[in-house]
């Protein structure tokens, strides 16, 4: 910047400052940007997100196979499910399933490998609470048989409505040539 | 206020009562109103105006949950804040420390005593009224020297320093800019500064010739400095000097220090608008007393407020300017400018003795200018911002 008399010094400070007030004065008349969250807002942050988003697991006991693939593929054992066999219909009985929340830290690995899409992340995302043990997520209060699909095709309306967006929760992971990342160990 | 308590004495209210107590007791009785009534409100309500209005012109919302909009939100932080501890370091000068605040609410408080509120709403209307306003503007500086001398802090003690050196400095500037007025009117009573102009912009001092347009300037900018104003704040400068002077305070005596500088703030507005705005002049409406005080006291506060907002703005607008910048400013641009103006002005009323209309209304029509072209300036950068949100030239992801 090439130095100033000092004519040049008082008319660049009355010039600036001039421009800077009537710049001030522009944002003043424009709308605010904040976005008042959470009590203040036209929809629900949650109903904005995307199908994918990551927000706390949720579990559709309905559809679940109690294939224990996600307890597997949990890389720090935050879900824990009890099932055993039967011995009189032959089916599994899921005795248990416990998800701390938290230890999750939300990597989505469970829900991958999941082969209908039961375990699934939801938008919710507001999981304060008051102590620890209250973040643990029991889905089974009393012991219930595992879901088994069948031969002749899902004939329960509202079990095929779960089946339908755990599907589609599941091809979300898939990549762009219709493989499931599960598909390339397996080929491997 | 004395003609008033004359006029209830000769009716003969408080007989047997010495006339020296009647005015003593009339006068704490007005300055407890005053104080309660108005400067409280005045202080509380800019701490709110000012955050709501820094918020909009930095594109946010600004308090608006407590009460409707908010408006109830800095009675909340004043009782916060009364009822917080008021802790006194161990190793402070306790009296000094302890009395500090309420130096610096006196030198506020008592500029109340002459600043008029319309033609009969004065507390004491003082021949010499602007010589007692600079006197006890003074006492500030008292009081924060004494405040950062006692907190036995060092960001306290820079800070009271800092602020003495700036408000003696710029004390000289605004006193020299209040010159031009004192010669054009001859007078240092404020009421007769004040009915010395008329109601009309062009009739005000501020139009009055080219001298006092350029003091009015100069006066609010040192205004500003000795209010320990941003751009000019830097005894409270917060990257450096963590709150300077008011570092230790905590409670009463921290709300005591803010609502003063809250409140000087409109004491910088009412005093320019009774020397270069036509204090609480309007055209003659009425003779109903009631109505004319009622509209020459909306009149006045609502110039003075205008003022008050435009420091708000201007907190918002400009940075801080750093020390050397400070003194630089008073003593090599105000200083000199204002001892041109006050020779200007002196060998104006040498050629025009009773002032010049033309000229009057031609500065006025300057003013207007300059507005106008201020608020073009504005519909550009609006229109501006408008196309980068909404048309081809798209530069900030976020908008």
């Amino acid at each position: 910047m090439k130095q100033r008399g000092y004519l040049g010094n008082i008319i660049d400070t009355a010039k600036t400052v001039f421009d800077g007030m009537a710049v001030t004065f522009s944002h003043f008349v424009r709308r605010p940007f904040t976005v008042q969250y959470p009590d203040r807002m036209d929809v629900r942050v949650q109903d904005t997100l995307p199908f994918r988003y990551r927000g706390i697991l949720e579990v559709d006991l309905e559809i679940c196979t109690g294939c224990l693939a996600c307890e597997r593929a949990c890389p720090i054992d935050c879900i824990i499910i009890d099932a055993k066999k039967d011995p009189q219909t032959k089916g599994m009985v899921l005795t248990r399933f416990d998800i701390d929340m938290a230890k999750c830290m939300y990597c989505g690995l469970c829900s991958e490998p999941c082969p209908t899409g039961s375990i699934h992340h939801t938008p919710e995302f507001e999981g304060a609470d008051y102590s620890l043990e209250s973040l643990i997520r029991r889905f089974v209060k009393d012991p219930v048989v595992a879901y088994k699909p069948k031969k002749a095709g899902e004939d329960d309306p509202e079990i095929l409505e779960m089946l339908d967006r755990g599907l589609r929760y599941v091809e979300e992971f898939a990549s762009p040539e219709g493989k499931k990342p599960g598909d390339e160990e397996e080929a491997a | 206020m004395q003609d008033f308590l004359d006029s209830l004495i000769q009716q003969g209210y408080f007989s047997g009562v010495p006339r020296d107590v009647v005015y003593a007791a009339g006068m704490i009785i007005a300055g407890a109103i005053v104080l309660l009534v108005f400067i409280l409100n005045v202080a509380g309500g800019s701490t709110f105006i000012e955050r709501r209005l820094w918020a909009r012109i930095q594109s946010r919302v600004g308090p608006n949950r407590v009460g409707p909009q908010g408006v109830l939100q800095w009675l909340v932080d004043g009782i916060k804040l009364v009822m917080k501890e008021d802790i006194i370091p161990t190793l402070a000068d306790r009296p000094l420390f302890m009395a500090a605040p309420y130096v610096v609410m006196m030198g506020f408080v008592a500029t109340f005593v002459v600043l008029p509120f319309g033609s009969r709403l004065v507390i004491a209307d003082m021949n010499v009224g602007l010589v007692y306003l600079t006197a006890v503007t003074g006492l500030v500086v008292i009081g924060i020297l004494m405040a950062g001398w006692a907190s036995n802090n060092k960001w306290s003690l820079i800070g009271g320093i800092r602020s003495a050196a700036q408000i003696v400095s710029y004390e000289i500037p605004s006193g020299l800019s209040v010159f031009p007025i004192v010669l054009l009117t001859g007078t240092l009573s404020l009421q007769g500064i004040i009915k010395a102009q008329g109601w009309a912009p062009w009739d005000w001092f501020l139009f009055a010739n080219p001298f006092t347009f350029v003091a009015f300037f100069i006066f609010f900018t040192s205004a500003l400095a000795e209010g320990n104003r941003t751009p000019f704040d830097l005894p409270e400068a917060e990257s450096e000097l963590v709150a300077g002077f008011v570092t230790e305070y905590s409670g009463v005596r921290y709300l005591i220090f803010f609502m003063a500088e809250w409140g000087n703030l409109y004491v910088i507005g009412a005093v320019s608008t009774t020397l270069f705005l036509g204090g609480w002049q309007i055209p003659h409406l009425s003779d109903n007393v009631v109505l004319t005080t009622v509209l020459e006291f909306v009149t006045f506060f609502v110039k003075a407020y205008f003022w008050v907002l435009v420091a708000m703005w201007v907190r918002a607008t400009l940075p801080r300017v750093r020390v050397d910048q400070l003194m630089t400013v008073c003593w090599k641009y105000l200083v000199p400018i204002s001892f041109v103006n006050m020779l200007g002005v002196a060998a104006w009323m040498l050629v025009f003795p009773t002032g010049n209309r033309v000229v009057s209304f031609l500065m006025f029509l300057l003013g207007v200018s300059i507005v106008t072209y201020f608020f073009r300036r504005v519909f550009f950068h609006l229109r501006r911002a408008h196309v980068r949100e909404h048309g081809e030239l798209r530069l900030s992801p976020l908008s």
